[in-house]
């Protein structure tokens, strides 16, 4: 294993953990929010592979990155403007609604990717790299880490901005009011619904566009089925991660790095068999499970419509 | 807003201002609930600088107007005034827009927050914690009411007391005209309840209005400027200031068990039943005591006696321990001391099944959950607790025969008014469910029965059905337990009447047809009046 450890490989590992973690944190970020309402949004999966979609589709039209994270958050949103008048309005199971919009989201973007692309598969430019000047010369970490997409730096920041959010303003108590005891927050004056939609209609714009980072940038491209799983990932972090974004930003990245091993062991050459290697990641979600799931606390009323004045 | 606008919607500000209504007016307002009329055209005054009591038992309104005053539930009729202004609270925001703060009976905090954060709550989500200006405030409470609260606490490592304070803060904080405080003592102990008793005194010195609400009599008279009593949604009577101070403590509790217990049309004679017991006991309880905690109460030291072909009464308020009671004798629910006898045999470990193999019988109080499969057809719910058992079921092969026939001649001699045995039991009147149960109850070798609350929701005829019903079981020689919220049932039927109070047997009397003076000593001992000991067993 001594050879391992070259330049190239530690290169090809941290940037194959980057690319595979923003989407995840972005999803796992949006989560947080919706779950620390009170709102379980299982259709989250759904949400990324919609803003997958209409992100490759806005970018292929444009010729625009931009407008294509602009169209995958709009994707995002709109399934989960569907989650919120079904789930919080309407007071709906969120846990059906949510199944139900994720597979909803597969056979409509898979059937709309059929009709249009499935013939060219095309594809997008390789995308432009915001490079930080001095740092990305450094060896190993420098390409990785200050050679990518601004959109990367983007998920960084938004770590950074809930954080401050959720402990500097009432924004964190308000939410943990309305996902602990609803009524509490109602007879205090506060606005339970209001905060319920904005928390799930905010986690619809990170999937879609943590979805269209995965088509337009990390893929390049729109594959039917595509996200396999990111958003549930996300779930899984945001349950794991105590209502804190920095949690979810390192669960992202060791699930991130868990999933580029497998690439960057074979690209290494290791001699190990690749039925191990592939089963890296699944063993890094059991061992984290294994170690955090027991502390996992969730709030009292996650996946409770409320209702005024019901008992 | 143009004139036309405003006739149209008819919104608070432009109706007319109600004269001499008080800082909060309650005009002739009533609420319905599907089946119950929980508030019935009530009006009351609230005025600055008083400590306004509204007494009334379980189920007499009290929650429902203090949902109505909090904006949970809008009047059906009537409506409410604010400084004299006819007003609408449609919701929580607008009842705290208008100056009045809600302490409800359930803790409204959030456990997993902050003290600091629970103040806060409801604040708009993108400012910042004023934590210096609550800081300030709070060390003014603190040498105005000696409130004093751990900022930094998480709220639910706090007592209830504390907890309590906490909403109470809150209320003063929101500079609050109106403090509402619904069963505030009830979690409280003696000296917590006297201490709030204190701090509310202080409040309305400095001008607040203060409406505490309570079912204990002796609380309403030493806490209390006005006392409201409400009863069956309506109001029964109020007393002022002027009356209070003019009366001693015993007059005026005389005075508010009247209003709550007496009859409006003076009627003395219950009719009254010939009693049918028997010589021997046939179920002993012994200084029986069950686990309690914040939401439930527990048993103390529970002694009673049931001899055959006797009705002994369960008189108290709701929720007094009377579900405790029955299913403990029931073998329900778990005892930590004591022990039950039946028939000489201990059966203080016995299972429900074996309680009910010899022949000790409970009807729930809780028809629809407990008591049946509402999607079960009747016939499956009259064999319900003898899934298994012979001649029902045969080497654990079910005989849908054998179950129809049984069905069918319970239905015939209960008068079960059912389309037929395979209707499901939840598409039944509740009196009909009830039959059902009872007939299933009283299905093989019945000896004793423990009633909880037989006629509660059922309508009149049905109520004189059941009444009647539980006499001829009595006068076959069954012991039965009459657990009743209802005085008039409890005065009708029983030999003895026992009072619970807070998981305790207040008092047993003989039910001698005494009338007036009898109601009003079993209603305040229920209310938790001290009665002296001569007239405990």
């Amino acid at each position: 294993m001594g050879g391992l450890l070259t330049e190239a490989f530690l290169s090809s590992l941290l940037t194959g953990a980057i690319v595979a973690a923003v989407p995840i944190l972005l999803a796992g970020l949006g989560e947080q929010m919706s779950e620390k309402a009170g709102v379980l949004n299982v259709g989250i999966e759904g949400m990324m592979l919609m803003g997958a979609y209409t992100g490759f589709l806005a970018a292929f039209q444009t010729s625009s990155l931009w407008l294509g994270f602009l169209g995958g958050i709009l994707g995002g949103l709109l399934t989960a403007l569907v989650m919120a008048i079904l789930c919080v309005r309407m007071g709906l199971n969120q846990i059906v609604i949510g199944i139900g919009l994720t597979l909803g989201a597969e056979g409509l973007t898979a059937l709309l990717h059929h009709f249009q692309f499935s013939r060219s598969y095309p594809r997008l430019p390789a995308p432009e790299r915001l490079d930080i000047p001095g740092l990305t010369d450094l060896p190993v970490i420098g390409p990785s880490l200050f050679a990518r997409h601004p959109i990367v730096y983007f998920a960084l920041l938004a770590v950074v901005v809930l954080a401050l959010l959720y402990r500097r303003t009432n924004l964190g108590m308000t939410l943990r009011a309305a996902g602990e005891r609803p009524a509490a927050l109602d007879v205090a004056g506060g606005n339970v619904v209001g905060i319920r939609l904005a928390a799930v209609l905010f986690t619809g714009a990170m999937a879609g566009l943590g979805g269209a980072y995965l088509a337009n940038i990390a893929a390049g491209l729109f594959i039917p089925f595509m996200t396999g799983g990111a958003g549930f990932i996300g779930i899984v972090l945001a349950m794991l991660a105590r209502g804190r974004p920095l949690w979810v930003l390192i669960g992202a990245l060791i699930f991130g790095a868990a999933l580029s091993l497998t690439t960057a062991l074979q690209v290494a050459g290791s001699t190990m068999p690749t039925e191990v290697i592939q089963m890296l990641p699944f063993a890094a979600v059991m061992l984290v499970l294994v170690l955090f799931g027991r502390r996992a606390k969730l709030p009292s009323a996650l996946a409770v419509s409320y209702e005024r004045g019901a008992r | 807003m143009s004139t036309s606008v405003a006739m149209a919607t008819e919104t608070a500000n432009d109706l007319p201002p109600v004269p001499g209504a008080g800082v909060i007016g309650v005009h002739r307002v009533t609420k319905r609930f599907p089946g119950v009329t929980a508030v019935d055209d009530v009006s009351l005054t609230i005025h600055p600088g008083e400590v306004h009591v509204l007494l009334g038992e379980n189920g007499a309104g009290k929650s429902t107007l203090v949902g109505i005053l909090a904006g949970l539930q809008e009047p059906d009729e009537g409506y409410l005034s604010v400084d004299g202004n006819r007003t609408r609270l449609a919701s929580p925001s607008a009842s705290l827009n208008a100056g009045i703060s809600t302490v409800f009976q359930h803790s409204m905090l959030v456990p997993t927050l902050t003290v600091l954060e629970n103040l806060t709550l409801g604040a708009p989500w993108y400012e910042r914690p004023p934590r210096a200006r609550i800081e300030a405030r709070m060390a003014e409470l603190k040498r105005e009411f000696s409130l004093s609260l751990p900022l930094d606490a998480v709220t639910g490592d706090l007592s209830l007391g504390q907890q309590q304070q906490i909403e109470i803060a809150r209320a003063l904080l929101r500079d609050s005209k109106v403090l509402i405080l619904d069963e505030a003592t009830s979690m409280l102990t003696p000296q917590g309840a006297q201490e709030l008793g204190a701090r509310m005194q202080k409040l309305v010195k400095g001008g607040l209005a203060v409406i505490f609400i309570t079912h204990k009599l002796a609380e309403a008279y030493q806490f209390g400027d006005r006392i409201s009593v409400l009863k069956q949604g309506a109001l029964a009577g109020e007393m002022g200031p002027e009356q209070l101070k003019s009366m001693t403590e015993k007059q005026a509790v005389d005075e508010i068990v009247r209003l709550m217990f007496g009859r409006e049309d003076g009627a003395t004679s219950t009719e009254h039943r010939q009693s049918t017991a028997r010589a021997e006991t046939l179920l002993r309880i012994e200084q029986l005591a069950t686990e309690g905690d914040a939401d439930v109460v527990g048993l103390e030291n529970v002694s009673l006696a049931l001899k055959a072909g006797e009705i002994l009464g369960i008189a108290g308020i709701d929720g007094n321990g009377q579900k405790q009671l029955a299913e403990a004798v029931a073998g329900q629910r778990p005892v930590s001391a004591g022990r039950v006898e039946f028939d000489g045999i201990d059966i203080t470990r016995a299972t429900v099944a074996q309680r009910r193999e010899i022949g000790l019988r409970y009807l729930t109080d809780d028809r629809l959950e407990e008591g049946s499969v509402g999607a079960f057809p009747v016939s499956e719910n009259t064999v319900l607790k003898d899934v298994g058992r012979p001649p029902f079921w045969v080497n654990g092969i079910e005989r849908p025969a054998r179950i129809a026939q049984h069905a069918r001649d319970l239905i015939a001699r209960f008068s079960v008014y059912t389309p037929s045995e395979t209707t499901p039991i939840g598409r039944l009147s509740g009196g009909n469910i009830q039959k059902v149960l009872l007939g299933r109850e009283l299905s093989g070798e019945a000896r004793a029965v423990v009633f909880n609350k037989p006629t509660y929701g059922l309508d009149l005829q049905n109520i004189d059905a059941s009444r009647q019903r539980i006499s001829e079981i009595a006068a076959q020689g069954m012991g039965v337990v009459l657990i009743s919220t209802d005085l008039d049932e409890l005065m009708a039927l029983s030999d003895r009447i026992a009072v619970i109070e807070g998981g305790r047997i207040r008092g047993v009397v003989d039910n001698d047809g005494g009338g007036e003076a009898l109601r009003l000593r079993i209603g305040r001992m229920m209310a938790g009046a001290e009665e002296h000991m001569e007239t405990m067993e």
